[in-house]
């Protein structure tokens, strides 16, 4: 009998084509990282193919390099496959053609996702895979995880019957992230399975100089085209060979798949025709009718290149009169969307060749963009609207388009879901264990029983505080509901807050057992809103109640609460005879070998759980008197109201298309309007212990720590509460007040300012002029009041102070704050820097990543606006061209400025001195930028009544009079890998643009993969073994330009230096970079420890600090400044605080023993030259330009 | 005449007395070596830490776990190994090493200050060929409301732990801060204690006035620290069946000839060889042979012991005479008046 694991869709998928594979090519991308990862993993463990080899796994720079690579691979013979998503899949996409071209066998997995058009998108569906329709590729799909560990093995076995390469594609997330029990193929099964003559054709037709071929000639038109026409006959004969492949593959295992399935009535009226996940909520749907005594039936298409017509004709019934084609993708302007022409295309052949007797009527259907709920209720409405006599030949479904009313309306009430499968929801923070322990428990279950389970995990989009919702199935039934539990038989809370954010209940089904983690267990009734008691109270919900922080804490666990968590959840659904045992047996298996201590520690968990897991007696009515209602300020702009708001409380589901902006442009500074409180401790001020330095606001990573500097009588208004002392400086006059206020509701509580805090208390050296508070619900009501005056008091002068020092930098307003990004980050406060700096006349461009994240993700984004409405405006394009696309802003900025210039020479006549005054602007500081700022006002005011063209022209360009500085923005896996090429052709430009190298040494926002900035002797993903290579010294490359200016920072070693860098780059008239480094949760990390990991790696030597400013050059001095100082502590010192160089020690100590020794000597020979270089003579040398100056006019 | 400097020590014949304590040199196999070749009679090998084994341990299953299913993008940030090899499989590779490279018996220490699952690391050192086992108790309890005798079950809790665990004999380093040492002393010894080392040194803080803060600080012993462990290893001499070790404050051949003749079996150094090297051994035994040959005494056996106070029916009665004799001999310098 074959073993039985649950395991996602990425991990199916991995394993077939671990067994299959010699070389794999890998770059990470959300949602297809996975498979790299496990490749990765299991060939650092010295797992083995088939053949008994361990796979080689190479990671690329880039998806196109992955595709060069496994393109070489298969070339010369190898078994090769790569894996991907989205805009990854499009790189590949050239070299697609290429492999197909060559007719040579390949596997390329698709994770399905979005293509960014309007927006990025992580979530899935089939827009990446139909941009590959062209290439050459055999499409196969699979819609569940167990197809997809099946047909990635049948692709694997067929691309060598055929000689195409074939891209299996699976859904991004429903598929890929599902955990399912499935049956797992064993390596007797792949034996069985492989033909090995033909892989040995293959390797024989390979790239071997014992018998030269030649491949990728260039071609002329005498004979291009027949060349093309000579691959039919494999074309010809792929579908055949695959289908005799699936044949051979039900044989070994009994699961039978065809390249196209139908499912219903034999006789069916009305079928849906789709591909995907999408039909596991079809089929139920198509049961649920024809049990109503409806006839409808559903064709799922597997091979969808090669598409074979024969055998969809065989696959469709006769009886099918009206068919809906479903497409998960869009194609604006096409006349229908893919898989709907090829349906129509086949049946209108069959029909004019008399095959087919009537023409059904079709439909065509958009559904499930960007992983949109596509579930039973949605394919009735298709179904329906299959009936009408007058339906919309074109629709979508799952939406309500107001604006071309394309959608269908459906009802939401319609169920399929069986009765005897159990379901079960879990609301739970990010990282608090909620999500691992139902993963836990699904595996439990799987494991202990006969029963099919099925998980899956829904996450929403901030890296701090964020909200996971598992939905879990287990019965005796299979389990095809490819959409989310809409009303479980068990709903739980690990979290008592989220009941205030959202409608945890709402998907509770009547009768219910809902369990609350709560810390009053004692008055868990009455703690609840309004709305959940009456939940409780219609529902009739039965209610039990645990203080799991507690029973965790006392067991030495701290605050994660899973294994008590997942102790409740057995004992309340009795799911499972004997649980206690198991859950330790688990628990011993995946802590054993690791720490026994830990093992004790949740035994003891799982011990005392139940004397603290208690039953709540609910009163016959409610006892409440708050409400879940969030309340906007009024004065918070219309759109807030109307969409962001919806959005924030998890109803963005019901947004109307009109009601989203059609080019993707959303307003910026609203997460001022998302006050999501959802730090334990915030910040509080000792004003009597301050001594004004503002570090604390400098490290804030979220902008919710500030200081001003106002006069004292604008404090007459001030709450109560309000702190304020005397300003100590003198910038501003006599009577002047200071405050540091914090921006409760705001702060994550990470504690880093507490940690930048110089001062110390007389009385208490504990304590200092920042320190760590309870959040209480009377300190949110006074700070929330406090913030809001603090925000109406007026912003410092800025001519009135350097703004290029630490202090005077935080006196300036941030202009990026509130963000998502992890509590602690490490780059925030760069970003924050430079708008605080710049940020009113600051153009970003954003390379993909944690940055764009957490600087773009929707419901609200923290680019905001200075009280007159300026700040930064920011776009993200893609991950590999940022650069490039920063470079056409500065482009278009001076070719328009140029414009500018040249219509205020022809209207000098009539604008007077204001036109010269206007084209010769000195922009060089504050006072010279407002000046020009002044000017630009007249101008307008001069230009707005005239009517002739070169006034509107003139008009519409005045903003380019003023100085803007344009800021690439972007991490390490942008500027050092994927980014590399277009990032040095820009920096090599002279052209005046920023670079800011956000550098955590590893891709963070897809989970922590090795770029080439990962360091050796670290372990990353990708880097399961250890980086064994140093990382790429970028900064030196750059230097070695001549023309660039370069600086390496870390603002938790020196922000002195950090803000002097700033201010140079954007001073420098031609590129600039900083490379900032950025402690990160990817480190391993205690992130409010971040600063003095930053300090480590100074004083180690591994991160000298250091500006190379070519304009110091002219004037005889060594562009080089060297800003720290010799290493004075081992690397060691710095490097084994941090897990990611500690869990080689553990895996691998040898090898960390000697990758220390090499890092060591690398840093003292990095430090060596470095000294050297800023210890040269230039007062001797000419002065000289840079080597190529600037080749455009920038602004003054 | 032959002086015989071998010594018995937890059962083990040592070739001398002096034995290097658990010092960061011990942790290079060449010094351990010049331990060796100066005369050592043993040597022990540096602590093995338990919060460095369970502090590792749970804070690299912490890292790895606690930032796991945080985002859609990111279900986990670092590659998990199948198992962990921390601490001990390091220590126990050198304890294998030193046996290797040495014919003295080596001695493995461990550092514990709480009951736990740490001592099956006390089965992994004695797999590793040690031919015993120290065992350093160290605890700071700040808490008021644990009493010592809290603590001292405690103590004795992991005693027996680690006694049991083991074939090798165990010998304890004693804090000196019980309050009824000579009591706690046997209660170790019940417990499977085959010797005690009088006694262990506890690194006192240090504050640094530049940052205003507490700083660990190491504080090394001079000759003058001898006293204490002198008086409690004349005490126990005779008085408990396990071997005794002075430990703390040994520099010189007077103080480990002071430490044998109150009756110790082994004389541990420490400060005196991270001060002037491991040389500092063959001069201290060069020392008491010569001191020996003058005085006449033929062999460490012989004299161990002679100044006990074994015959004494009530030592805390002669100690606290001997208290006031000393103070109403002390005569405060000139200075000081």
């Amino acid at each position: 009998m074959a073993d039985k694991e649950p395991i996602d869709g990425n991990e199916a998928v991995a394993r077939s084509a671990y067994a299959l594979s010699e070389v794999a090519a890998i770059y990470p991308i959300t949602p297809a990282s996975n498979m790299g990862e496990w490749f990765d993993d299991w060939a650092s463990k010295g797992h083995k193919n088939i053949w008994g080899t361990v796979p080689i796994v190479s990671e690329l720079q880039s998806e196109a390099g992955a595709a060069g690579a496994a393109h070489g691979a298969v070339s010369v013979g190898a078994l090769g496959a790569t894996f991907t998503a989205s805009q990854g899949l499009l790189l590949k996409v050239p070299v697609m053609y290429k492999v197909a071209g060559e007719l040579t066998p390949m596997v390329l997995h698709v994770a399905a996702r979005s293509v960014a058009t309007h927006a990025l998108s992580i979530f899935g569906d089939h827009s990446d895979v139909m941009c590959t329709r062209g290439t050459g590729f055999a499409l196969l799909s699979s819609g569940s995880v167990q197809e997809a560990h099946d047909l990635a093995a049948i692709a694997h076995l067929a691309t060598f019957e055929t000689r195409i390469p074939f891209l299996h594609f699976f859904d991004g997330f429903r598929t890929s992230h599902e955990v399912h029990k499935i049956e797992l193929l064993s390596q007797d099964d792949f034996k069985a399975l492989v033909d090995d003559e033909a892989i040995r054709q293959h390797r024989a037709r390979g790239l071997n100089p014992e018998h030269p071929t030649l491949k990728g000639s260039a071609q002329n038109p005498d004979v291009f085209f027949q060349a093309r026409e000579a691959c039919n006959p494999w074309y010809d004969a792929c579908a055949a060979k695959t289908q005799a492949v699936m044949d051979k593959f039900a044989k070994r295992v009994g699961r039978a798949y065809h390249l196209f399935d139908y499912y219903g009535h034999k006789d069916a009226d009305r079928v849906v025709i789709l591909m995907g996940s999408g039909i596991g909520a079809v089929e139920e749907a198509v049961d649920a009718l024809n049990a109503k005594g409806e006839k409808v039936g559903v064709l799922k298409v597997r091979l969808y290149r090669p598409f074979d017509a024969r055998a969809f004709l065989k696959a469709l019934p006769v009886s099918a009169k009206n068919i809906a084609v479903l497409d998960r993708c869009k194609e604006p302007g096409a006349n229908s969307e893919p898989l709907f022409s090829d349906v129509a295309t086949v049946l209108q052949e069959a029909f004019s060749s008399g095959e087919l007797k009537a023409m059904p009527r079709l439909l065509c259907g958009r559904y499930g963009l960007s992983s949109k709920e596509f579930a039973p209720s949605m394919a009735a409405a298709v179904f329906a609207e299959l009936q009408k006599p007058e339906p919309k030949t074109r629709f979508t479904i799952g939406i309500n388009d107001d604006v071309t009313k394309l959608s269908l309306s459906y009802d939401p009430a319609f169920s399929t879901e069986d009765a005897k499968t159990t379901r079960a929801v879990f609301f739970g923070l990010g990282a608090d264990g909620t999500v691992g322990a139902n993963k836990n428990s699904i595996k439990i279950i799987a494991d202990e029983t006969d029963m099919h389970a099925q998980g899956y995990f829904v996450y929403d989009s901030k890296k701090s505080g964020s909200m996971t919702i598992s939905h879990l199935r287990f019965g005796s039934k299979p389990i095809r509901s490819t959409y989310l539990v809409r009303e479980a038989q068990f709903v739980a809370c690990h979290s008592e807050p989220l009941m205030s954010r959202v409608d945890v209940l709402g998907l509770a089904a009547p009768g219910a057992t809902f369990l609350l983690n709560t810390t009053t267990p004692d008055k868990a009734f009455d703690s609840l809103p309004l709305e959940a008691q009456q939940a409780i109270l219609s529902k009739k919900l039965k209610f039990y109640a645990i203080d799991a922080y507690s029973v965790a804490k006392d067991a030495g666990l701290g605050p994660r609460i899973n294994t008590v968590m997942q102790v409740c959840f057995f004992e309340i659904t009795k799911l499972l005879p004997g649980y206690m045992d198991l859950i330790k047996k688990t628990i011993q298996k995946t802590y054993g070998s690791k720490s026994q201590e830990i093992v004790s520690k949740n035994f003891k968990a799982v011990e005392n759980t139940l004397k603290n897991l208690r039953e709540v007696k609910v009163p016959a009515k409610p006892t409440a008197t708050r409400t879940r209602v969030v309340e906007l300020p009024k004065e918070a702009p219309e759109f807030i109201h109307k969409v962001t708001k919806a959005i924030m409380i998890g109803r963005g589901d019901d947004l109307p298309v009109s009601s989203m902006p059609a080019d993707g442009a959303f307003p910026t500074a609203t997460t001022q309007w998302e006050k999501r409180a959802i730090a334990l401790d915030v910040p509080a001020w000792d004003s009597s212990t301050c001594i004004q330095c503002a570090k604390c606001s400098f490290v804030c990573p979220h902008a919710s720590i500030r200081p001003k500097a106002y006069p004292a009588d604008a404090l007459k208004s001030a709450p109560t509460t309000f702190k304020s002392v005397d300003y100590r400086a003198k910038d501003f006059g006599p009577n002047t007040k200071f405050t540091i206020q914090v921006a409760a509701e705001d702060c994550t509580g990470c504690g880093l300012c507490v940690e930048a805090c110089p001062a110390k208390n007389k009385q208490d050296a504990k304590r200092k002029a920042i320190n760590m508070t309870p959040f209480t619900g009377e300190l949110q009501a006074a700070e929330k009041e406090n913030f809001a005056f603090f925000m109406s008091l007026p912003e410092a002068d800025r001519t009135k102070f350097d703004p290029f020092t630490v202090k005077g930098s935080q006196l300036c307003r941030p202009l990026f704050e509130f963000s998502g990004a992890c509590g602690g980050c490490g780059e925030t406060p760069y970003i924050k820097l430079a708008t605080q700096l710049f940020g009113e006349r600051m153009i970003v461009a954003n390379a993909t990543g944690c940055s764009s994240i957490y600087g773009g993700n929707l419901p609200t984004t923290p680019y905001s606006q200075n009280k007159d409405g300026r700040g930064p405006a920011w776009s993200n394009s893609l991950f590999e061209d940022n650069a490039e696309f920063g470079l056409g802003f500065r482009l278009a900025l001076d070719a328009q400025r140029a414009r500018a210039l040249e219509l205020l020479r022809k209207m000098k006549g009539a604008l007077g001195s204001l036109a010269d005054d206007l084209a010769n602007a000195d922009q060089k500081d504050d006072a010279g930028i407002l000046a020009q700022r002044r000017r630009v006002d007249e101008l307008k005011k001069k230009l707005a009544p005239a009517s002739d063209a070169d006034s509107k022209n003139l008009l519409s360009l005045a903003d380019s009079l003023l100085r803007k500085s344009v800021w690439i923005i972007g991490g390490d896996g942008w500027a050092y890998d994927i980014g590399y090429g277009g990032l040095d052709h820009v920096v090599r430009s002279g052209m005046n643009v920023k670079l800011l190298v956000l550098d955590t040494e590893v891709y963070s926002n897809t989970g922590g993969q090795q770029s080439k900035a990962t360091p050796r002797g670290a372990v990353a993903r990708f880097a399961a073994a250890g980086k064994r290579l140093p990382r790429k010294d970028f900064a030196m490359l750059a230097a070695s330009y001549g023309n660039v200016y370069v600086a390496r920072v870390a603002f938790g070693s020196s922000d002195a230096q950090t803000v002097k860098a700033f201010k140079e780059a954007e001073a420098y008239e031609g590129p600039a970079l900083i490379i900032a480094y950025s402690h990160c949760i990817a480190h391993g990390i205690n992130l409010s420890k971040g600063l003095e990991q930053q300090k480590l790696a100074v004083e180690s030597g591994y991160w000298p600090l250091f500006r190379y400013n070519p304009s110091r050059i002219a004037e005889g001095k060594n562009p080089m400044e060297l800003d720290s100082k010799a290493p004075k502590i081992p690397l060691q010192d710095y490097i084994y605080r941090e897990t990611r160089y500690r869990m080689l020690t553990a895996s691998k100590p040898e090898v960390a023993k000697q990758l220390l020794a090499e890092a060591q000597k690398e840093v003292e020979e990095k430090w060596r030259l470095l000294e050297h270089l800023s210890k040269l003579d230039y007062s001797s040398a000419k002065p000289q330009t840079p080597a190529e100056p600037p080749q455009t006019a920038t602004a003054a | 005449m032959p002086i015989d400097l071998s010594a018995k020590y937890l059962g083990l014949k040592l070739k001398s007395p002096i034995v290097p304590a658990a010092c960061p040199l011990g942790a290079d196999l060449d010094a351990l070596k010049k331990m060796e070749e100066a005369g050592a009679g043993a040597v022990v090998l540096p602590s093995l830490f338990e919060e460095q084994m369970l502090s590792e341990e749970q804070t690299l299953v912490h890292y790895l776990t606690h930032s796991k299913e945080q985002t859609s993008e990111a279900l986990s940030y670092l590659p998990e190994p199948d198992e962990f090899h921390i601490g001990a499989p390091d220590y126990a590779d050198h304890v294998r090493k030193a046996k290797k490279a040495l014919s003295v018996p080596v001695i493995a220490s461990l550092n514990a200050a709480t009951p736990g699952g740490w001592v099956r690391y006390a089965r992994e050192i004695e797999q590793a060929g040690a031919d015993a086992l120290e065992l350093n108790l160290y605890h700071l309890v700040s808490d008021p409301t644990v009493p010592g005798s809290q603590v001292e079950a405690s103590d004795i809790r992991i005693v027996r732990e680690a006694c049991a665990r083991v074939k090798i004999p165990v010998a304890v380093k004693v804090s000196p801060f019980y309050s009824a040492i000579a009591n706690v002393a046997a209660q170790f010894v019940e417990a499977g204690a085959r010797g005690l080392v009088l006694f262990n040194r506890f690194h006192q803080p240090d504050i640094n006035l530049d940052k205003i803060e507490a700083r660990p600080a190491v504080n090394l012993s001079t000759s003058a620290d001898l006293s204490l462990p002198l008086r409690w290893t004349a005490i126990l001499h005779g008085r408990v069946k396990a071997s005794l070790a002075v430990s703390s404050g040994v520099h010189t051949h007077e103080d480990a000839l002071k430490a044998v003749l109150v009756g110790a079996d082994a004389v541990c150094v420490c400060s005196e060889l991270l001060t002037s090297g491991i040389g500092a051994v063959s001069r201290i035994l060069k020392g008491m042979r010569s001191w020996m040959e003058r005085n006449e005494y033929s062999s460490i056996e012989q004299m161990k012991g002679s100044l006990s106070h074994r015959n004494c029916p009530d030592p805390e009665a002669f100690e606290r005479a001997h208290y006031v004799k000393a103070l109403s001999g002390y005569h405060l310098p000139a200075k000081a008046r």
